[in-house]
């Protein structure tokens, strides 16, 4: 932990060397995702609710997924950018030095101008939590928590999991896009509205409806199943998976020799 | 002329190489356009009297928009024209015969067509036999059909020519993340690539559609799907024509300027 400390303060200053750019970078990011807030407004502008759930509602989900998505792309970057890490030869020098591996590929890029992102999911909460007419109780401060870690951990396992494909692949595949950034696009509204179907491969396959459509029907007091505030903590359990399929590709790796 | 035409094929088949890129950008695509009716669906449901457009027109516009991405992405900058105006080398490009606002200008279409060329096909097959109304359906009349295809080539080299204003904004700036990140953000939300244009509210429409992002994908797929008809169309390819104009007379006014005042840095 502290090592990981050294290397966040090493990279910060890093990235503040060109502080102009990091600004600019940070302000882009929350640009973009105020855009597709805008979108959002607009939509509700004309529409007022949809499939029951009011825009306050949606923007509380909306700022959840966001929020966790965010922290993951911060803080997981590592493994966004991995194919880059294969391809040019950063990974052997990972796997010589005395340290676990995932530990470094994390420590190796954090992305503090994702935080844009970050801002605007806060200020999301900001004005959505008074307005949403949940009362905050603690179990429903609890559920949201649950909420946000079961969201950072599944976007983290995707992550993992898309930087594992590189192993086989030596590139990142642009499919796994639909998971994580489409994730993040589509995840602003509950997962209910896309229909039975997709809400089936939410929870079972990729398991986003446990952190997202779920625990959030409890949050909203549409369900009085406790057991929907738990799912997320399920939802982490989806992290395991991804990292066995990673060190499965440990083991495969070769090097590109480059 | 002809220089130009072979250097635009040379990037054109440069461009046809990336195969397995491109099925993956399919099949992405398709998943990404099948959720964005899934979506659009649910509000239909709910409120079926505010929708802007009839189903059908929403759904030809967003295959559309899914089948021509390479053609109207926002975010597709060729790092190679920064790079050259950064470091200096565009001394070069400048030794050599030809425009350099045109070759660049060449070079950007040939790449995204390039990429269009190989997605868009199977997007559009799939996309025909979709059950009603998720389906594309064919363009209301072949007169809609012919000045949609207009329509989209005026829409196209608008794009390209914006653009090229972010490229030659380099030899100000020298370090273009910044309005490269604030151009892609204005563009997708200006185009209709967020949400489509109809969905805005009423009292923005004017305004929308006489800005210069409307007239990049919006008219021709809303001429595609019957949503323009009549005066309503030409008058739209007016607008795109004049923009059009304005914004390729304004690029090469602009690079003539940069490279009058430019410093090539380092040796």
């Amino acid at each position: 932990m502290k090592l990981y400390l050294k290397y966040a303060s090493i990279i910060l200053k890093s990235q503040m060397q060109y502080k102009t750019s990091f600004f600019m970078s940070v302000i882009g990011q929350f640009l973009v995702s105020f855009t597709v807030y805008l979108g959002l407004y607009f939509m509700f502008h004309r529409f007022h609710s949809v499939s029951g759930f009011t825009y306050s509602e949606v923007l509380l989900c909306f700022s959840a997924v966001l929020f966790s998505y965010s922290l993951a792309e911060c803080f997981v970057r590592g493994f966004d950018v991995f194919s880059l890490i294969i391809s040019n030869g950063e990974f052997d020098r990972i796997m010589v030095r005395p340290r676990n591996e995932i530990f470094q590929v994390l420590a190796s890029r954090i992305e503090f101008s994702r935080l844009g992102r970050f801002l605007q999911a806060m200020a999301m909460f900001a004005y959505a939590i008074p307005v949403s007419g949940v009362v905050w109780t603690y179990d429903k401060i609890l559920t949201l928590t649950f909420m946000l870690a079961g969201g950072f951990f599944v976007f983290s396992g995707l992550f993992i999991l898309y930087a594992a494909i590189c192993f086989f692949t030596l590139e990142g595949l642009e499919f796994m896009n639909i998971f994580t950034d489409g994730a993040r696009e589509f995840g602003k509204y509950p997962f209910s509205i896309y229909g039975e179907s997709v809400l089936k491969f939410l929870t079972y396959v990729i398991p986003m409806a446990l952190f997202q459509y779920y625990p959030f029907l409890y949050l909203t007091g549409k369900s009085s199943r406790t057991l929907y505030m738990f799912l997320p903590l399920a939802g982490m359990l989806f992290l395991i998976p991804c990292l066995i399929f990673w060190r499965i590709g440990v083991r495969h790796y070769k090097s590109t020799g480059s | 002329m002809k220089k130009y035409l072979s250097f635009f094929r040379i990037r054109f088949s440069n461009g046809l190489q990336y195969r397995a890129a491109a099925w993956a950008g399919v099949s992405t695509q398709f998943v990404w356009g099948g959720m964005t009716l899934l979506l659009f669906r649910a509000f239909y449901q709910t409120g079926s009297q505010a929708f802007p457009m009839t189903f059908p027109e929403l759904s030809s516009y967003i295959w559309l928009q899914q089948a021509f991405l390479a053609l109207y992405m926002s975010w597709y900058f060729d790092n190679e024209i920064f790079d050259s105006i950064i470091s200096g080398n565009v001394s070069y490009e400048l030794c050599r015969p030809m425009d350099t606002y045109t070759m660049w200008f060449i070079k950007n279409m040939s790449v995204r067509l390039s990429r269009a060329v190989l997605r868009c096909m199977p997007i559009l097959i799939v996309a025909a036999f979709l059950p009603e109304p998720y389906n594309i359906s064919l363009p209301v009349s072949l007169s809609a059909g012919l000045l949609f295809l207009l329509s989209m080539t005026l829409g196209f080299m608008l794009l390209v020519a914006f653009s090229m204003l972010i490229y030659i904004s380099a030899f100000y700036t020298l370090s273009p993340m910044g309005i490269r990140i604030l151009t892609i953000s204005v563009l997708e939300f200006f185009t209709g690539a967020i949400i489509p244009l109809p969905f805005f509210p009423e009292s923005l429409q004017t305004l929308l559609y006489l800005l210069p992002f409307a007239s990049i994908q919006n008219t021709p797929f809303q001429i595609y799907n019957g949503y323009m008809k009549g005066n309503e169309v030409s008058a739209a390819i007016m607008i795109q024509a004049v923009w059009l104009l304005v914004l390729l007379a304004s690029g090469k006014l602009l690079m003539k300027q940069a490279l009058r005042k430019a410093v090539v840095q380092g040796g």
